[in-house]
């Protein structure tokens, strides 16, 4: 239990450890925004936390005190009534705390910025979909014919080291730059030769005692295929499936750089980097990091449930 | 006589053949078992035990000779699900639990619900793994992997049962006992039993003929029919028959072991 607790404080601790640094680093050497912002910058257009009743305020030296865009805000006490009432509309929490009032709350790029990440994350998706699909479907088809398989497998695996990516421009073109399907295409084709590929393997690499055993009950074709081909393959079919949660954001975020309607995610970081809104950039990269992780932990969750036997999960 | 249940007619078998390295395994192999016979391989390790059970249960094609079983081909026997089989190595269905496991072939024939696990339950009973029905494979030890498989080739009470080695991962009280449970399943269901085994003890107990193979290239030197009285229990063992026919075995072993250097000339 204790050493469960550590697993997880540990890299927690050095992720705090790191952004303190980064922070500190980027102050005292004075490093321009749009080579790194501040780290409290950047989480600044995602969250805010606003103490009222400051004596300091940090630098705001006009007439008319704002939040501005930064994470951590000490105000003094009496801000306008229009921003007073703006902030205790939006805020999330709000406590007393040494005689002063904490407000947590949305900072002014988060709902853009999850905006963009929900269309994105859709496109990641429906392309990561198709594609497993169409893997699993060409990678059964093809372990019935052996023939077309060994004639097909070199191609694959040369198309599998190519940059697919490259073709985004070319898909924008084909299915039209604001049709989110164009973005889906290349995730799908993308994602296809990981998940087959692995698939395959699985499904072709069984043991030839357990094929001789399924042989000497007479069993069908069909029935080494859902008996023991199918959960042969499950254990490479998740790895595949790892593989391909990482590159369906990468896919998606990329083919937008070549272009995109203006809610995409990957629109949203050009625009803000090219109006030298660097921190706003970062926190949408941040979020889309957050996103691709959480895919591969939903992907780790499932594999855990589908595959209780699995060697990695013995205890 | 009743036609035989296993006929093999001068059965070679050479592995890679025309290769540098090519194994001739099997050579002029003539046996005849008839129904209800309990027969038992024995030879050195090498010699192609195996190789012979994997010819008569159809998962090799000999490189000459004929295997008949039950009057037909040993393919058409394989298709009409004739062959129980017990490989040397327990060889399990990591994704499937104990009981799972035992009901792979009653699910492929076709079994139904209700009898699938009256059997599962009651081969379970029989190899004293009940308790670990909802495991899997890799929560096993050796043995109890072992009993696993043979659970699984008795489970659908097949025609000719072929074992290889079942009892080789078990401690001596466990494998006197499933010994019992063998004999018992082959008397009550008259199957026809080809058991491969490297213990001169356990293939006198058990079988009515001893089956002597020599060394690469196997050959069958010596064909023992062991007449103790049936049932076998363990008076048998007593049995100063017994320890004759051990004797006779052994040495019979010992000549085969012997023609090991004029065997293994090369072909
Ligand atoms: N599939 C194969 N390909 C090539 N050679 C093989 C193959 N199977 C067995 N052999 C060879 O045939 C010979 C006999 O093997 P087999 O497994 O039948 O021996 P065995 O009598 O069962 O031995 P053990 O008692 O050690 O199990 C060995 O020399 C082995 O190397
Ligand atoms: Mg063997």
């Amino acid at each position: 239990m204790s050493e469960n607790r550590q697993r997880i404080w540990a890299p927690v601790l050095i992720l705090v450890a790191l952004v303190i640094l980064w922070e500190t680093l980027v102050t005292a050497f004075n490093i321009q925004q749009f080579l790194l912002p501040k780290p409290s910058a950047i989480l600044g257009n995602l969250a805010q936390i606003v103490v009222l009743g400051g004596s300091a305020s940090t630098g705001e030296s006009g007439a008319e005190p704002s939040l501005g865009n930064r994470f951590f805000v000490v105000l003094p006490a009496g801000l306008s009534p229009e921003t007073e009432e703006n902030l205790r509309n939006s805020r999330w929490v709000e406590f007393p705390l040494a005689g002063r009032s904490v407000s947590v709350a949305p900072g002014s790029n988060l709902t853009p910025i999850l905006a963009a990440s929900w269309f994105t994350l859709k496109e990641a998706l429906g392309g990561m979909a198709m594609g497993t699909l169409a893997g699993i479907a060409v990678a059964l088809a093809t372990t019935r014919w052996t023939a077309t398989r060994e004639a097909l497998l070199p191609f694959a695996i040369a198309a599998n080291s190519m940059p697919i990516i490259a073709f985004a421009p070319i898909m924008n073109n084909w299915f039209g730059i604001g049709n989110p399907f164009s973005k889906m295409a290349i995730v799908s084709v993308m994602i296809f030769f990981p998940i087959m590929i692995n698939t395959l393997r699985g499904l072709i690499s069984v043991d030839s005692r357990s094929l001789e055993l399924m042989r000497s009950y007479a069993a069908s074709d069909s029935e080494i295929l859902f008996k023991l081909r199918i959960p042969n393959a499950l254990p490479s079919l998740f790895s595949g499936l790892k593989v391909a949660g990482a590159l369906a954001m990468i896919g998606a975020i990329v083919g937008e750089y070549f272009g995109g309607p203006r809610i995409a995610l990957g629109v949203f970081i050009t625009q803000e980097a090219a109006l030298f809104r660097f921190a706003s950039a970062w926190a949408a990269i941040l979020v889309a990091c957050l996103i691709g992780i959480t895919i591969y932990l939903v992907i780790l969750l499932a594999e855990r449930l589908a595959l209780p036997w699995h060697p990695a999960f013995r205890a | 006589m009743t036609e035989p249940v296993v006929v093999l007619e001068n059965v070679d078998m050479i592995f890679g053949e025309g290769a540098a390295d090519q194994v001739h395994a099997l050579k002029k192999i003539n046996l005849q078992i008839q129904q209800n016979d309990f027969i038992s391989l024995i030879g050195p390790s090498g010699c192609g035990k195996s190789t012979l059970l994997r010819v008569v249960g159809d998962l090799i094609q000999p490189s000459s000779g004929d295997a008949a079983i039950n009057g037909k081909s040993a393919r058409q026997a394989r298709l009409d699900q004739d062959y129980g089989i017990v490989f040397q190595a327990a060889t399990l269905y990591d994704w499937r639990t104990v009981a799972k496991n035992v009901q792979l072939p009653l699910e492929l024939m076709a079994f139904s619900r209700s009898e699938r696990d009256r059997r599962t339950q009651a081969m379970l009973e029989l190899v004293e793994l009940t308790d670990f029905a909802a495991h899997y494979p890799w929560q096993l030890s050796g043995g109890m992997q072992q009993r696993v498989a043979i659970a699984r080739a008795l489970s659908f009470e097949p025609s000719i049962l072929l074992m290889d080695e079942p009892f080789g991962a078990l401690d001596e009280m466990t494998r006197e006992r499933l010994n019992l449970e063998l004999l018992n399943i082959w008397r009550k269901t008259g199957t026809t039993v080809l058991f491969v085994t490297h213990s001169i003890t356990e293939a006198v107990f058990l079988s009515t003929r001893v089956i002597v193979m020599s060394a690469r290239p196997g050959r069958i030197t010596a064909d023992i029919a062991i007449d103790l009285p049936q049932p076998r229990n363990s008076e048998t063992r007593s049995n100063v028959r017994f320890f004759e026919l051990e004797t006779e075995v052994r040495d019979a072993l010992r000549i085969s072991e012997g023609g090991r250097e004029a065997g293994s000339a090369p072909a």
